[in-house]
């Protein structure tokens, strides 16, 4: 079997689409690069949805934490101290039992026990309380000088939301939001080892990964296949952001703008 | 455990609730958050041993140490963290089995891998194929550490490099102006001076430490996620003596609130540290301290 046509059959075997059976022996090097490739589209999918989702609910943590009202501001706060403060693996697990039990209550549950849906939740609030104590950080590091010249110049309630306060705090965000959306991705690979189950085999990249290294007993070859994967995710990730970063810089000098540069990790 | 458990099918309620929690299972449930102490007890001074040679070896002049140490710091942060726990568990114990078996059976003349398996022979198997049960645990434990210290050594070594660059310039020359040599700065003047630029780092670090405590699960051990999903499935009322639904949400919730817990009690302790060691120094936060006595 040429590999040309190994990509036809399993390029979209994630998706279902295409040939159903896995390989079981024999494997070569292209149905491996092909099956952990397609698993990808899974990552993909779940870290890109959760991070466009999460951006806003993030935004509106942050000001909910700096609210004046007490309801807002606590309820924020234990917001993100919830699901900062634990395991994104636990929260996986008790997410999927929690949407198991209520299943049995009203099936408007039903979908949220499969990974599609269940997961995506988890990962939208994980990466949502991150971010949000990020943006809140950088709420409060916002120069005073910048408020009080947009008061000077007559900017009051939203207009001196969106046209001030909001692209500062992007600006100061944006590099420790670049890190976070990166473990994000990063993080997408538990969702298949945490109780939600694989349907039909169409897991994550790591789930395929993982089947090569049991079957063959050899994780020297699935496992770096994966890391190449990730590495290049991570690089297109990076190269988004600056652009973006480089937008949101555009009316500073070049010698002023900030390069964006990965930090310390942080991983869920 | 207590004396009023020995027909559960009689009790009801709250001492129903005492005599379930206090089964023999529930007791191995118990000691398997030791389990996760152990391991971060074990873990945190091992990964900041292999962070500090990473970093030392980063810094190094000769550029194949300094090449290995940037690379290990590099790798890890591309690719996601359970990757490398997958990896490395079956790595380091095919990679320990292969150079025993090169040390004691040196004319075997079949090749290791066969198709899909990895033969050694058996003098080289790891644990010995007669070794008692513990030896098992010990070893898939250790392994498990040995994991954990080499990945999360990465992560310090990343911190421990960009502190061991905090640290002034002048400080340096002003040591290698008294003719002290390389070694002697390193020692002397850089490692002692370090350590504050790279605490906040390193105090966020054992925040994610503790939230990667329940990867254990993944790597094989018989840790509190292994034991909550035992203990809370639905118990058949003929394989046990106390029967009930499909509890797993609660023990998942349980675990949910002692990492909360853990996480906080650590937070606290890190701030009290770190006010601690800011008293007096020439940092933003030193300074905030002299304003707020003033």
């Amino acid at each position: 079997m040429s590999c040309w046509q190994t990509i036809q059959d399993y390029g979209l075997r994630s998706l279902g689409i295409g040939e159903r059976l896995l390989p079981r022996e024999d494997f070569t090097l292209c149905e491996q690069v092909t099956l952990i490739g397609s698993g990808l589209l899974w990552n993909i999918y779940f870290g890109t949805l959760a991070l466009l989702a999460g951006f806003f609910l993030a935004t509106a943590l942050a000001i909910g934490k700096g609210a004046r009202n007490r309801a807002i501001r606590v309820a924020s706060t234990w917001f993100i101290f919830i699901f900062r403060g634990s395991p994104l693996f636990i929260q996986f697990f008790f997410a999927y039992f929690a949407f198991l039990s209520l299943k049995s209550v009203s099936p408007i549950f039903d979908p949220f026990t499969s990974a599609w849906a269940g997961a995506l939740i988890v990962l939208f609030f994980n990466t949502a309380a991150y971010s949000g104590e990020i943006f809140y950080g950088a709420l409060r590091s916002i120069p005073k000088g910048d408020v009080d010249a947009a008061d000077a110049y007559g900017f009051s309630g939203w207009a001196r939301f969106r046209r001030i306060i909001w692209p500062t705090m992007l600006r100061l965000a944006w590099p420790a939001y670049t890190n976070e959306a990166i473990f994000l991705f990063h993080a997408t690979t538990l969702v298949f080892f945490s109780g939600f189950p694989a349907w039909q085999q169409r897991g994550d990249a790591l789930y395929y990964a993982n089947y090569f290294a049991d079957k063959t007993f050899n994780p020297f070859v699935p496992y770096p296949i994966l890391a190449g994967y990730f590495i290049l995710l991570t690089l297109v990730i990076l190269g988004l952001f600056g652009l973006i970063n480089s937008r949101l810089n555009r009316h500073l000098p070049k010698e002023a703008r900030r390069r964006l540069k990965l930090r310390v990790n942080i991983i869920r | 455990m207590f004396s009023y458990c020995t027909d559960p099918q009689t009790l009801s309620g709250l001492t129903w609730l005492s005599c379930y929690l206090t089964t023999g299972k529930h007791m191995q449930f118990y000691i398997s958050f030791g389990v996760v102490l152990l391991l971060l007890a074990i873990t945190a001074p091992t990964a900041l041993l292999f962070g500090f040679g990473g970093a030392a070896a980063a810094r190094s002049r000769i550029w194949p140490v300094s090449w290995l140490g940037k690379g290990y710091i590099a790798i890890v942060r591309g690719v996601p963290d359970i990757a490398f726990f997958m990896f490395f568990v079956i790595a380091l114990d095919q990679g320990f089995e292969w150079m025993r078996h090169q040390l004691l059976c040196p004319d075997w003349d079949q090749p290791i891998r066969q198709g899909s398996d990895f033969v050694v022979c058996t003098q080289a198997k790891l644990p010995l194929g007669n070794a008692p049960q513990w030896i098992h645990e010990i070893y898939g434990f250790s392994l498990a550490v040995l994991t954990f210290a080499i990945v999360f050594g990465a992560f310090a070594a990343n911190v421990l490099y960009g502190a061991m660059r905090a640290v002034p310039q002048a400080q340096l020359e002003t040591a290698a102006a008294y003719g002290m040599t390389r070694r002697q700065i390193f020692w002397r003047i850089l490692v002692p001076q370090m350590w504050v630029y790279a605490l906040p780092g390193l105090g966020n670090l054992w925040m994610v430490l503790i939230k990667a405590t329940p990867l254990l699960f993944l790597l094989g051990i018989e840790d509190i996620v292994y034991w909550a999903r035992e203990l809370g499935g639905t118990a058949n009322p003929r394989f046990t003596d106390y029967p009930h639904g499909d509890w797993r949400v609660w023990y998942f919730l349980a675990l949910l609130v002692f990492y909360l817990g853990f996480t906080r009690i650590s937070e606290v302790f890190l701030e009290r540290l770190m006010q601690k060691l800011t008293h007096g120094q020439a940092t933003t936060g030193g300074d905030a301290q002299r304003k707020a006595a003033a």
